[in-house]
């Protein structure tokens, strides 16, 4: 069987690729101390040495829309474009393009299919920043296939957050019963406090700090019950507008199990939103 | 009121850089030329069929109309197609770095919690 060798969960910032590329008076000052963490936290996936990643992420309207919108989507292709013209045009990021790993998309979405996730696929899929920005930062080399996963934390009505722990638990169960020889990492990312058009953006610190310490405690303690108890559908729009984006942190410590405790936290307060760092490791490191 | 053709307006504009710049230079003729020829068109799907019954409302027709942000928030439109849209337009006018997104946080600082509900 497959072996699970890493679970990762992070933040997704699309203007780390900027920041950490730009030089003389167009670096911003935070920059250096940006990569400094970044690169660190790319060793830990480095060391896991995985042969594939399982990627989730959330398109941002891109090639998703509200005519047929699913709810969680599998990719299932062969390769992969990457990025899009107003992703280009904002965020200064790259045309990419991907390697899938298509007999484990097609695991995925059968057993997941037969595990009670009613999973939408897409045989041309083109990915966005929500999956780019976390290969650009743990894997800049971009060398290894991929199976996208995409779930709706953006055009409401959403699934329910103990929905997104549940699929975490399942992804982790069929990537373990996957029958190959691969080392597989999983890498999601979503957001702490967020708000994207309204009046509490882009100001000195994420939204809602006090949100922000609370979601790094349950997210690094793996303390899943007692962040089910407090986040609701609700709940998500006090920090900021934009905050369901932590249901997909909820979702990798569905991957990562209940109480277990993180392997590696990092955080960094930067203007607009805090970023967040989580590695596991699911033999405990010996690897 | 049609949150959702709101924001087909704003998500067909946005993924067009021939469309960003008419919206920008041109607000009350592309959306009146959008909702007559393009807001019926199904998108990814045959060509030659349309819906025949998507309208604006008076009021979201103005507010588009005059690049009126602020209204749009309040109707309900997606927040973060409004704002991508409008970094695309505007951003370019500020004087100094967060600039635009800055005064257009301002512009909605009288909102309060609950905000609008966006969903479609």
């Amino acid at each position: 069987m497959a072996e699970l060798v890493a679970v990762i969960a992070s933040t997704h910032h699309p203007f780390y690729y900027r920041a950490s590329t730009a030089t003389g008076e167009d670096r911003p000052p935070f920059a250096d101390e940006w990569v400094r963490k970044v690169e660190a936290f790319r060793e830990t996936l480095t060391r896991a040495r995985p042969d594939v990643l399982v990627m989730v992420g959330s398109d941002h309207f891109h090639q998703l829309w509200l005519d047929n919108m699913p709810q969680f989507l599998v990719g299932k292709a062969p390769f992969y474009d990457a990025n899009w013209y107003n992703e280009e045009r904002e965020f200064g990021l790259p045309r990419m393009f991907f390697t899938g790993q298509e007999d484990l998309s097609a695991y995925i979405l059968r057993e997941g299919l037969d595990a009670g996730f009613d999973l939408a696929f897409s045989n041309e899929l083109r990915i966005d920043h929500s999956i780019t920005c976390p290969i650009i930062t743990l894997r800049p080399q971009n060398d290894l296939p991929i199976v996208p996963i995409y779930t709706n934390i953006f055009a409401p009505p959403l699934p329910q957050p103990k929905r997104f722990v549940q699929l975490g638990r399942t992804i982790r169960e069929l990537v373990e019963s996957w029958p190959s020889d691969k080392r597989v990492a999983v890498i999601g990312t979503g957001h702490l406090s967020l708000e994207l058009g309204g009046p509490r953006q882009f100001g000195p610190h994420g939204p809602d700090p006090e949100f922000d310490r609370k979601a790094v405690e349950w997210i690094s303690s793996g303390d899943i019950e007692g962040c089910l108890a407090e986040v609701s559908l609700e709940s998500l729009h006090l920090p900021g507008n934009a905050t369901h984006g932590f249901m997909d942190f909820m979702l990798m410590m569905g991957v990562a199990g209940e109480g277990r405790k993180a392997d590696y936290v990092d955080t960094y307060d930067l203007f607009h939103t805090m970023e967040a760092y989580f590695t596991w490791y699911p033999d405990g490191g010996r690897q | 009121m049609s949150k959702y053709l709101l924001n087909k307006f704003l998500f067909t504009v946005d993924r067009d850089p021939e469309l960003v710049e008419r919206y920008r230079e041109d607000p009350a003729g592309t959306v009146t030329w959008w909702e007559a020829e393009r807001a019926g068109q199904i998108l990814n799907c045959h060509s030659g069929e349309a819906s025949t019954w998507l309208r604006f409302t008076d009021e979201e027709r103005r507010a588009l109309s005059q690049h009126d942000h602020v209204a749009l928030f309040e109707m309900g439109a997606h927040p973060f197609l409004t704002l991508t849209l409008w970094i695309a337009m505007f951003e370019r006018d500020a004087t100094e770095p967060l600039g635009m997104q800055l005064d257009y946080a301002r512009e909605l600082a009288h909102v309060t919690l609950p905000y609008p509900d966006i969903t479609t």
